[in-house]
């Protein structure tokens, strides 16, 4: 490390402008704002909330099931929904979203099953994101999985990530996979998170479930890195026939970082 | 025991010790969503008359969380220091209130009694202490620990620097831990929340970051904030590991939720230590905790979710942490509905913490599912800076893009330390100063500005 030697001039401003958007570059982290003050620039603080209303948006937003289904087409899809009957409870009662209304509990009943994988996926707190990629993410993941049999696509609506406990049951899954949407934040609105459960029955705690979260478009993990994360996890879990924490992700990760651009 | 009262000619009763706590307690959405509220205003008054007569030694022979069934019980009992209580064993719970508001409760009071309080005993006088009275005592006392930096001195208020990146990119994470440094953030620890669960992902950042630090002789610690059970198998492997992160709950029940237990935080604790990385302080631990985990693991056994949250800081103070933060508003709003309800709750974990001797911090934070927004964080920093909170964590321009949620930004580091007249650690102050990211008088300069070595290095480096 060269010590800056006495003499030696400081870099100009032109020459850290352009290191500030090379870093920049690297993250979609709201690095290098500036300072108005101790304050942040009014171009920071109206872009900031900007953001904030679009995610605020992104939270009520209403699934469209019917379009998600077709793009699932051909596959076999199940509609269901949790026991929070709208938006409103559902964000008070994540008790009830974590449980079937009792006409989607009769449901799928009666329709029953012995798979390996059964796929859910639930609209959570981005109906936006899910209605933008998970059915892309699904058949990747599917893809992964070749020899298994999997049982049909769950669509569910006013969805937790537990909801996968009582629907895995109900339809003889050795492992559920919820797709869900995940809480939106300022710059991304649409990540998708991932969560494997092994032998899925109501009561799970979330110890026993394996996490893939951060799966969109801005920076995040592809939906191919994801499923072929999911595909290891998924095997291990069938073959050590547990999830969790006990099941380690210790495969070498591949994250990969492509230049992201803020939302 | 009786819990009743009779206010305005009408009789208030509570089945039990809990029923009182819960009833007592400011209204909030995770105690409605556990169906323990009080049903309506009046009774929650009633139920605060109720426990400010209560002796403060009820809470040593009724356990909320029966003894046999739940190891943290088992801890608070078993470590419940007698001599510390005895100066204020003879107190009901209001009278435990006015003692703390009074002269007489001063740092060394307060220092002195911290081990003979238990988390309900703490839990329950913080429900009946305003909004000044849970600053004005907390602000009294002083929790000072250390690793290669000192936290919780008098003047001082540290920040954690959270550089997270949604794909655990090295460089991206390096460029946000850059953005910081520059705002002077990071005395406390510079801590990443890894995107995924995998030691490998773990160790390439725990590496990144511990030779970033040491290129630049940073006096502070790092952290990756991963499973406890992955930073053992970390350590095992010999990564240089700074800190031991992990969320801990009120509960044994919650704290399986969480994958862990007593056993493999001592576990960790002493592995930590062995490793003797600390230049100035020996405290390895860093605990999250948050009102509402208990609930969500349904682990709360019938507690209200403010005395479970305060449960949580017996686990953390076990182990010596040498940070402990509530993550206020990350939980959402079935927990904390809105601003109100988090700047509360934030004012409540840090007196609570306090009280009970703990390092504590706090995550001033909310999610887009909440109502809340940037006036409500402005509310809650600037009311815990007041308060003489050890720590507050800042993310660059608030914006957390792994996690989704809002936190601090550096900027507001700036801000309080500004119109508080407070400092960094004193190490990392000497450090910004050397390294000419902070003129001679402490002021910061602009990140444009390339007078200064360090940022000249940088720019060498990471060109």
């Amino acid at each position: 490390m060269s010590e800056l030697t006495p003499g030696e001039q400081p870099m100009g401003e032109q020459v850290m402008g352009e290191l500030w958007a090379r870093l920049r570059r690297t993250t979609p982290a709201r690095i290098a704002l500036g300072r108005v003050g101790h304050a942040l620039p009014l171009g920071e603080v109206l872009d900031f909330q900007l953001a904030h209303a679009g995610a605020r948006d992104a939270v009520h937003a209403a699934l469209d099931t019917a379009a998600l289904a077709a793009e699932l087409a051909p596959l076999p899809v199940l509609q269901v929904a949790s026991d929070a009957p709208d938006r409103a409870t559902y964000l008070r009662r994540p008790d009830l979203g974590r449980r079937l209304s009792e006409q989607s509990a009769a449901l799928l009943a009666e329709t029953g099953g012995r798979h390996d994988v059964v796929f859910v996926i639930g609209d959570g707190l981005s109906a936006t994101g899910v209605q933008a990629g998970a059915a892309r993410l699904l058949k990747a993941c599917s893809a992964q999985l070749g020899d298994l049999t999997i049982g049909p696509v769950v669509v569910a609506t006013q969805a937790r990530v537990a909801l996968g406990d009582p629907i895995g049951a109900a339809l003889g899954a050795r492992v559920s996979v919820m797709i869900i949407g995940e809480r939106p934040g300022l710059s991304v609105h649409d990540s998708l998170g991932i969560y494997m459960t092994f032998a899925p029955h109501p009561g799970r705690s979330d110890a026993e479930r394996n996490c893939i979260s951060n799966i969109h478009g801005a920076g995040g993990l592809s939906p191919q890195d994801a499923a072929r994360t999911l595909g290891w996890l998924l095997r291990e879990a069938l073959r050590r026939e547990l999830s969790g924490v006990s099941l380690k992700d210790d495969q070498t990760p591949a994250l990969p970082f492509e230049d992201p651009g803020r939302a | 025991m009786p819990f009743s009262c009779d206010l305005g000619g009408e009789r208030h009763s509570f089945e039990d010790l809990k029923a009182v706590l819960a009833a007592a307690s400011p209204l909030r959405s995770g105690d409605e969503l556990a169906g323990l509220a009080a049903s309506s205003a009046t009774r929650r008054v009633a139920a605060r008359w109720v426990l400010a007569d209560l002796p403060l030694k009820v809470f040593l022979s009724e356990a909320l969380v029966p003894y046999d069934a739940d190891e943290v019980t088992r801890l608070i009992i078993d470590s419940h220091d007698a001599a510390a209580f005895a100066p204020i064993a003879h107190l009901t719970v209001g009278g435990f209130r006015d003692w703390l508001l009074s002269e007489a409760a001063d740092e060394a009071a307060l220092a002195g009694i911290a081990r003979g309080v238990t988390p309900e005993m703490a839990a329950a006088v913080s429900k009946l202490m305003r909004v000044q009275d849970l600053i004005a005592v907390a602000r009294k006392i002083r929790v000072v620990t250390a690793f290669r930096s000192t936290i919780g001195l008098p003047g001082r208020l540290s920040t954690r620097l959270q550089p997270n990146h949604p794909a655990d990119d090295p460089r991206g994470i390096a460029a946000a831990v850059l953005d910081g440094l520059l705002h002077g953030v990071g005395d406390a620890v510079i801590g990443v929340n890894p995107a995924t669960d995998s030691v490998p992902a773990a160790t390439t950042l725990i590496r990144m970051l511990d030779e970033l630090r040491g290129a630049y002789a940073i006096p502070t610690q790092t952290c990756v904030l991963t499973h406890v059970t992955n930073a053992l198998t970390i350590m095992e492997r010999g990564a240089p590991v700074d800190l031991v992160f992990q969320s801990v709950a009120g509960s044994e029940g919650a704290n399986a939720g969480f994958g862990i237990d007593l056993a493999v935080l001592r576990e960790a604790h002493a592995a930590a230590l062995a490793l003797g990385r600390g230049t100035v302080g020996r405290n390895v631990m860093y605990f999250e905790t948050g009102q509402g985990s208990a609930l969500s693991a349904n682990a709360h056994h019938g507690v209200d979710q403010q005395t479970m949250e305060a449960r949580a800081y017996a686990v953390a103070r076990a182990f010596d942490p040498l940070l402990v933060n509530t993550v206020v508003g990350f939980i959402g709003p079935e927990y904390l509905y809105d601003g109100k309800q988090i700047i509360r709750a934030g004012l409540e974990d840090h007196f609570c913490g306090k009280l009970l001797g703990l390092p504590m911090g706090c995550d001033v934070c909310y999610t887009n599912h909440a109502e809340a927004d940037q006036d409500d964080m402005d509310s809650l920093m600037t009311l815990l800076t007041v308060a003489g909170c050890s720590f507050l964590i800042c993310v660059p321009g608030s914006d957390d893009v792994m996690l989704s949620y809002q936190s601090l930004s550096n900027h507001d580091a700036l801000y309080l330390r500004s119109v508080m007249g407070l400092r960094p650690a004193p190490e990392f102050e000497a450090w910004l100063q050397n390294v000419g990211i902070a003129a001679p008088d402490g002021s910061l300069r602009a990140l444009a500005d390339g007078a200064s070595p360090f940022v000249r290095q940088l720019a060498e480096n990471l060109s």
